[in-house]
């Protein structure tokens, strides 16, 4: 007979047995059952954080990083809605997550108890599904069901509300064999023929690009995106949450397009006839004002979620599927073409795009004041830590510089907030990926700003020994949003000046936290800091880079405004040559 | 804009009501009428859903309807190859002068009288939308005390069950 336990232990047993290794939370009243047996779990290990927020943010950190499926843990009422944040994050960045939250007694619910919040209800529209259990026997399933919803199909953050007298309750373990969930069919494999109409358009376009977007990272289809790219010649443009899907190093490769992109990468996508979209979703930070986005091109779109086809743009050819079963077949189809004599001539497009691509680099100007450039600290970090770092930004301009500074060849590299823009990301998120890949450098890419709302993880950091490195980009402003006043406001900085060159003193906050506490202000010193900061793995790193404030990402497509409409920089538009 | 049928099969769980009428509103769609009730499957309820919307609008929200996880099947029901019906309780002021009208009025709609009182008569008429409209109009000069209208339920014509339909396809639809 199997041996009575209780709902809690069931649930710890329902972790170990989901594979999960580690889960990032904060105890309380409702889920304190929970915590109990999870100290005697030798599979499980459990990182007590300072806010939910950060566990949320870290569960992401590390399921963006390793693939695997990130967790984390509340308890009821303002436990269970500080992780509402990072839900809705990994909800817009498609984040494989299951958040766990203790509820008040099932007697209890509805009756505005102490810390009750419906968070099944409040969670209802930013997750992919979730669940509220009041009987022990459904623990099993429910942790099975939201693991597999998680990491199938389009990821996503999938929430399970436990209430205390479930976990206290009594039940046995049993762990469901099959997944029985009649509503959910994820297609992946592609319908065969729209892969043909597909390499056929391919084919006899003269100007396409392969529009990557992040769902060929978390469909793990980078190597045969790269032999799609290699075997036809067509260029490669990585959105902002694709980038490391393709080599920056790549010939082939035009950069990142949207609001901050390259000229190559948004031009091409302008004067394409043809988009071939894999796992992206036409977000307006790419197309801009979308009646006037890449007017030209027939569209190819594939992606696991139906949804997401037709939804901003009409598509020509529909392609339902995993970018990774997609990818090969469409190799497939266009080697079956090329056996056949067909072959793609795209001669006069590369001409057309190495022209904009050597006319338009992405660069910047350095102060004249003799202050640190943000770019160059950015530029410079990247070239020293390499490729094979792990890079979390946070929310603003850092981030975008951080986007088109650094060059990234690996996936799973580049971690940030893209859909959401959740300032506060990035320590969290360098937190939990320094945890799924211990052997790895990770980097916070943050701002000022943004680090003032989750550097209280620099403790669970110190104190676990995580040691994530900071590169803080120090321009005491809200930058991004000051760029904006700069540009469409007049200059009136309205509530953007932190002034945090005066407080606080980032260096002793690093060091109260048990981190070491690095400065630079000068750009003699960046390499030499830089190279400091990687000698040091005992402990968490801060270093603030003391940056000129007026410095503003370029390229930039204004909000509402179509992307033929780009500057290179301010007042500078790119001519876009004859073709058109 | 036009009028739209859908009909939902969804899992028998609780707050799958508030999943699918939340996902109308998030994505800005008001729903004209709805209806719920259980089928001929055990743990499978039925919805009919009533939406005016343009096409592709319409499309995009039946997408997102396919993706919540309770979400069995959805089929839309043309109007001229289903059975729609509403039903409607109202009660129409009736004095002695008026009350052999109104009797006519409910026999030529084939409507019922279900209560009788002093000054009204309580009428219940099924129907399709526009019929309970006609029949609304038609008491109206009378004096309508009160009236509780459901929302549509529908069913496709013909020998074939809403089981045996093939799911309105996301993929051949776009």
């Amino acid at each position: 007979m199997t041996q009575e336990i209780t709902g809690a232990q069931s649930l710890v047993q329902s972790m170990e047995a989901a594979g999960v290794e580690v889960v990032f939370g904060i105890p309380g009243g409702a889920i304190l059952p929970a915590y109990d047996p999870l100290m005697d779990s030798t599979k499980v290990r459990h990182i007590l954080v300072r806010h939910e927020q950060g566990a949320g943010h870290a569960a992401e950190g590390y399921a963006s990083a390793t693939g695997r499926v990130g967790v984390c843990m509340a308890t009821s009422g303002p436990g269970a809605t500080n992780l509402v944040t990072p839900i809705a994050d990994a909800y817009m960045d498609s984040v494989p997550m299951v958040a766990i939250t203790g509820q008040v007694p099932s007697a209890a619910i509805g009756t505005d108890a102490f810390q009750e919040a419906d968070i099944r209800g409040i969670t209802m529209p930013i997750t992919k599904h979730n669940f509220l259990v009041t009987n022990p026997d459904e623990i099993p399933t429910a942790i099975a069901q939201a693991f597999h919803l998680a990491s199938t199909g389009r990821p996503g953050p999938v929430l399970v509300d436990i209430a205390k007298d479930a976990l206290q309750g009594n039940t046995t373990f049993n762990w469901p064999e099959t997944i029985d969930l009649p509503g959910y069919n994820p297609r992946t494999r592609p319908h065969s023929k729209q892969i043909r109409d597909a390499a056929k358009l391919i084919l006899s376009s003269r100007q396409p690009v392969l529009y990557v977007g992040g769902g060929v990272i978390r469909g793990n289809a980078s190597a045969t995106l790269k032999t799609l790219a290699e075997m036809t010649g067509i260029p490669v443009v990585t959105t902002l949450m694709a980038r490391g899907a393709f080599p920056d190093s790549h010939a082939l490769h035009l950069g990142m397009p949207g609001m901050h992109g390259t000229v190559a990468a948004v031009g091409a996508l302008q004067q394409a006839d043809l988009l071939i979209t894999l796992g992206a979703r036409f977000d307006d930070r790419v197309t801009g004002k979308l009646s006037s986005f890449a007017p030209k091109a027939a569209i190819i779109h594939a992606d696991i979620d139906p949804a997401e086809i037709g939804k901003n743009r009409q598509a020509d050819i529909p392609i339902v599927g995993d970018v990774a079963e997609v990818i090969p077949e469409l190799i497939a189809a266009i080697q079956a073409e090329f056996d056949q004599g067909v072959t793609g001539d795209y001669e006069g497009w590369w001409v057309q795009l190495n022209r904009l691509r050597d006319t338009y680099p992405l660069g910047y100007d350095f102060p004249t004041d003799g202050t640190l450039s943000p770019q160059y600290v950015i530029e410079r970090l990247g070239k020293i830590s390499g490729p094979d770092s792990i890079y979390a930004a946070g929310v603003g301009q850092h981030q975008m510089w951080a986007a088109q500074f650094i060059g990234y060849e690996n996936p799973g590299t580049w971690l940030n907030s893209g859909g959401a823009g959740t300032m506060g990301y990035a320590v969290p998120a360098a937190m939990g990926a320094k945890v799924g890949r211990p052997d790895t450098t990770v980097w916070a890419i943050d701002g000022d700003g943004c680090f003032q709302m989750t550097n209280q993880e620099l403790a669970t950091c110190t104190i676990n020994e995580i040691p994530i490195k900071v590169a803080l980009i120090n321009n005491s402003s809200l930058g991004m949003v000051r760029q904006w006043q700069t540009l469409f406001y007049n200059e009136r900085y309205s509530n953007t000046d932190l002034q945090s060159h005066r407080f606080p003193d980032f260096v002793k906050l690093a060091e109260a936290y048990g981190a070491y506490g690095l400065q630079c202000d000068s750009q003699d010193n960046v390499d030499a800091t830089i190279e400091k900061a990687l000698s040091l793995n005992d402990a968490p790193v801060v270093i603030d880079f003391v940056v000129h404030r007026d410095a503003m990402v370029w390229p930039m497509v204004a909000a509402g405004t179509g992307n033929d409409e780009i500057m290179y920089a301010r007042s500078l538009a790119p001519e876009w040559g004859s073709d058109d | 804009m036009s009028r739209h049928t859908l009909s939902v099969l969804v899992e028998d769980q609780p707050g799958v009501l508030a999943r699918v009428a939340s996902l109308f509103s998030r994505r800005g769609f008001n729903i004209e009428s709805l209806a719920v009730g259980p089928t001929e499957l055990p743990h499978v309820s039925r919805m009919t859903i009533v939406v005016s919307v343009e096409d592709s609008p319409l499309e995009q929200v039946t997408k997102q309807l396919n993706k919540l996880i309770n979400v069995l099947k959805i089929v839309e029901l043309e109007a001229d190859q289903s059975v729609q019906r509403e039903i409607m309780l109202v009660k129409v002021k009736a004095d002695l002068d008026s009350r052999s009208h109104i009797l006519e009025t409910v026999q030529l709609f084939r409507a019922k009288v279900v209560d009788v009182a002093q000054d009204v008569v309580t009428i219940e008429a099924t129907g399709a939308h526009d019929k309970l409209v006609a029949l609304l109009k038609v008491l109206e000069p009378f004096g309508i005390r009160e009236l509780v209208q459901s929302g549509m339920v529908a069913m496709g014509r013909g020998s074939r069950s809403i089981s045996d339909r093939s799911p309105r396809s996301t993929d051949k639809a776009v």
